[in-house]
């Protein structure tokens, strides 16, 4: 049965490789400011923050709200640590220049966004984890609230610039000039990978049993806590890395844009996907931002058909339509997009039920 | 000397004692059972061998070895396996994934594939439906699926809360022909069950339980002789 895995690899790997051909391909006939490619660029950056949170409440159980605040975390240390040496005076004004006084380069301070959201993680994860469903949700969310809080105080404005922006820091148009959607894919791409890995592992298995029933895990002598503070841990790793990516696509950064309301963002878009389902994760951030970014954009603008005003078309009711959306698809959908399978096991679903072979 | 030993087990939810010194044994190879009614403790006495409860005082020792603090990951990898009550398979994985959760503390790669394939060979019917999800199985196949994660971690001793609860009775059957199966390949099996008939067939040695003490114990003939025995468990009055 090895030969099948390894043609369903192959399939799986050409596939990838096609996306990545077509992202750059679209960039290079619509130029980088088109509609499409911003979609590209900020769907790739959601749908890595929303499998990391697919990883907590869908393959581990952990019902966890804190997801913009550990963007934020990962978003200001790749920010600070990248903002070059001359321009720190200006961006800094108010703040003498700042303390930070180095600079690293922009592939490391990815990583370091994405330590540093993981060593919060840590912190909160002893504490926090020992709650379970709703009081773990308003916990996270709550911490969520106090880190936004806390980075725009102004007492600790030289490592922040308190509820100044940041900017200077090397964005997606810097990283790789004209191939932005590659890069974003190619870290993107990195990451899942690494995601769906661990989710294959021994470790993925014993998330997944935590989740269907934890005293049944708990007697066949896995560790709840322990694997419940790995995923979180790596959850938040990842979307400290997703906070940094989306600070790059952003071009400027300041903490009163990470509000809860992107926590739901992202929240619809794993629901929709399928709470389970890292294609569906992926499948739907894409859709989502190109609903709200791009097809739904009419909603927002008043029109007129000749001397008709259509109704409710004004600003912000794109969010209404997405409310009802996420009403729909609750009610309705529960099992989202994919349910909790995968794009990749579609084509075997039928052996996979009455199949008697083993792996 | 007997497998696992439980001595002047004392067991407390909160001030109320669940278990009021306890003692029994379990011998190698043999099937012993916990009868009794409702809330006498059987559950209580289960959960707290396999580390899930801690005991307030008494010993159990396993292998002569003192486990009473051991946490529940290392009762596990001594050697305690435990089919919870209910069966609480993990409907949303496999056959197969939760075999594999079952061996999830063994570091020894191959035998692990071995052992399937002997749970399997023990149960055909799970070999068929390997690839199926745990939750989409019949009552009898989970409880199958139960045992089979139990035998998964290589225990020399298997626990089983209440097998029967909840199964038509001809998939009881079945269930304590599994439980002879066991016990003709030499494992050991702590039996807990309410229904006292069945239990007291199958098994070599019977402790009766009533509100955390034990008030009884003999072999499963020698209880189901017992008058007592017969009007408290087996419905049957004096008169008759």
């Amino acid at each position: 049965m090895k030969k099948r895995g390894n043609r369903r690899l192959i399939i799986s790997l050409a596939v990838v490789a096609l996306i990545y051909v077509a992202g750059f391909i679209v960039e290079q006939t619509c130029g980088s400011k088109s509609m499409a490619v911003t979609v590209l660029q900020k769907g790739a950056v959601y749908a890595l923050i929303a499998v990391s949170m697919n990883l907590l409440n869908g393959f581990t159980g952990l019902f966890s709200l804190g997801q913009a605040g550990f963007m934020l975390i990962g978003a200001y240390s790749y920010a600070i640590l990248t903002i070059p040496m001359a321009k720190r005076a200006a961006v800094y004004q108010y703040y003498d220049g700042g303390i930070v006084q180095f600079t690293i380069g922009m592939i490391p301070a990815l990583l370091v966004a994405g330590i540093v959201a993981a060593l919060f993680a840590a912190l909160i994860g002893m504490p926090v984890l020992r709650l379970k469903g709703d009081y773990l949700a308003i916990a996270t969310l709550g911490f969520a609230e106090i880190i936004r809080a806390f980075i725009q105080w102004d007492a600790i404005g030289p490592l922040t610039n308190g509820s100044n922006l940041l900017k200077t820091y090397p964005t997606l148009k810097t990283a790789m000039p004209g191939n932005t959607v590659l890069f974003t894919f190619i870290v993107v791409g990195i990451c899942i990978g690494l995601i769906l890995l661990l989710i294959n592992s021994t470790y993925g298995r014993a998330f997944k049993a935590i989740r269907d029933d934890e005293i049944a895990a708990e007697a066949m002598g896995i560790n709840l806590f322990h694997h419940k503070q790995m995923a979180f841990v790596i959850s938040c790793f990842f979307a400290g890395i997703g906070g940094a990516l989306l600070a790059m696509y952003q071009g400027t950064l300041q903490a009163n844009g990470f509000k809860s309301a992107m926590t739901y963002e992202i929240l619809l878009i794993v629901v929709i996907g399928g709470l389970g389902s890292v294609s569906g994760s992926i499948i739907a951030s894409f859709l989502f931002i190109a609903c709200s970014e791009w097809w739904l954009r009419f909603l927002d603008t008043e029109t007129m058909i000749g001397d008709f005003k259509v109704p409710l078309l004004a600003p912000g009711f794109r969010m209404v339509a997405f409310s009802v959306v996420i009403m729909v698809v609750v009610l309705f959908f529960r099992k989202g997009i994919m349910g909790d399978r995968e794009l990749w096991d579609l084509g075997s679903r039928r052996k996979a039920k009455g199949g008697s072979d083993i792996k | 000397m007997s497998l696992l030993k439980v001595t002047d087990l004392v067991v407390s939810y909160g001030g109320i004692e669940a278990l009021k010194g306890i003692s029994f044994e379990v011998d190698q190879g043999k099937i012993v059972t916990l009868i009794g009614a409702n809330g006498a403790g059987k559950s209580t006495t289960l959960r707290t061998i396999s580390g899930l409860v801690p005991a307030k005082s008494g010993r159990i020792y396993y292998e002569g070895r003192d486990i009473t603090d051991f946490g529940t990951q290392k009762i596990v990898e001594t050697g305690i396996a435990m089919v919870p009550e209910g069966r609480r398979v993990f409907a949303n994985l496999t056959v197969l994934e939760n075999l594999r959760i079952g061996a999830y503390l063994r570091k020894d790669k191959e035998l692990i594939e071995e052992d399937i394939n002997y749970v399997y060979d023990l149960f055909p019917r799970l070999k068929e439906r390997s690839w199926q999800l745990a939750g989409t199985l019949s009552g009898g196949e989970q409880q199958m699926l139960a045992v089979g994660r139990a035998i998964m971690t290589r225990p020399k001793i298997i626990m089983m809360d209440e097998p029967s609860l909840g199964l038509a009775p001809l998939v009881v059957k079945d269930i304590f022909m599994i439980i002879q199966t066991l016990k003709s390949t030499g494992m050991t099996v702590l039996l807990i069950e309410q229904n006292a008939n069945a239990a007291l067939h199958a098994c070599d040695y019977a402790y009766v339980m009533e509100t955390g003490r034990i008030t009884m114990s003999g072999t499963g003939e020698e209880l189901l002789a017992s008058e007592a025995i017969q009007e408290a468990y087996l419905g049957k009055t004096s008169k008759g």
